[in-house]
């Protein structure tokens, strides 16, 4: 990674986390008006376990940039997360819509436990 | 639906270059704010933004199908980011800082989406009466 200015790393870790989202959305469609949207759940889940992973193993300036700010940063999001739940709560799938919310927040929070647990074992 | 492996492989293209765009966005307006700031500001302004496009095909569906895959899939679900925002959350010192982080970005977050759903509905009815 050595003579890549920090704007291409985040950059190329960017479009890597984008494409690899875009391949989960496509194995992982689901009817967007219909049920929890798992895919969206699926990628916000794994990557915060990286970015715990690569955070709590110190990662130098670098690795974070192309990893975390650029690879996990691009991988997960917010704005799917966000439209999907009120567009389920507006279809008056209010228990869903609280499923998507603290679904989302209560698995990414456990994967970065876990990747603390993790990361303290290995590094 | 068959596409052509060509069309494929441009839509993976175009959702890498708007990945290359999305987070490079989200890394330049960090170096601006502090970073809990940055993490609202990206995805309050990308969730209107998703949200406008969202209802902007329900309702009338003038931007370009591909347009739209570049944008949605691309720049704004890379702007966006939910693992950072939950290691904030993780890391936040005090039980109130948790609070601040998750009704901050969840709060004003679907907020955006409901001002975005506005301005399309304003659209909407614009082209309505034009």
């Amino acid at each position: 990674m050595i003579g890549l200015g920090p704007a291409h790393l985040v950059g190329i870790g960017g479009a890597v986390g984008a494409v690899a989202r875009h391949a989960v959305y496509l194995r992982l469609a689901s009817d967007p008006d219909d049920g929890l949207p798992l895919s969206t759940l699926a990628v916000n889940v794994a990557g915060s376990f990286v970015l715990g992973l690569v955070a709590f193993a110190g990662a130098g300036e670098s690795a974070m940039q192309f990893l975390g700010i650029g690879v996990c940063g691009s991988f997960t999001t917010f704005s799917s997360f966000s439209v999907e739940t009120v567009r389920l709560w507006e279809a008056s799938e209010r228990r869903l819509a609280l499923v998507s919310a603290a679904g989302n927040l209560v698995c990414a929070l456990s994967a970065i436990g876990l990747a603390r647990l993790v990361a303290t074992a290995l590094f | 639906m068959a596409r052509h492996p060509l069309a494929r492989l441009e839509t993976v293209a175009l959702v890498a270059i708007g990945g290359f765009a999305g987070a490079n966005l989200r890394f330049l307006v960090a170096g601006f704010l502090p970073e809990t700031v940055t993490v609202l500001v990206v995805n309050v302004v990308g969730s209107f933004l998703l949200g406008f496009l969202v209802y902007e095909a329900r309702y009338t569906g003038i931007v370009d199908p591909t347009a739209r895959v570049v944008f949605t899939t691309g720049v704004l679900s890379s702007l966006t980011t939910y693992s950072t925002f939950a290691l904030q959350a993780a890391l936040a010192a005090r039980p109130l800082g948790v609070a601040a982080v998750v009704t901050g970005n969840y709060g004003l977050g679907f907020a955006g989406v409901l001002v975005g759903r506005t301005v399309a509905a304003a659209v909407r009815n614009r082209r309505a009466r034009a």
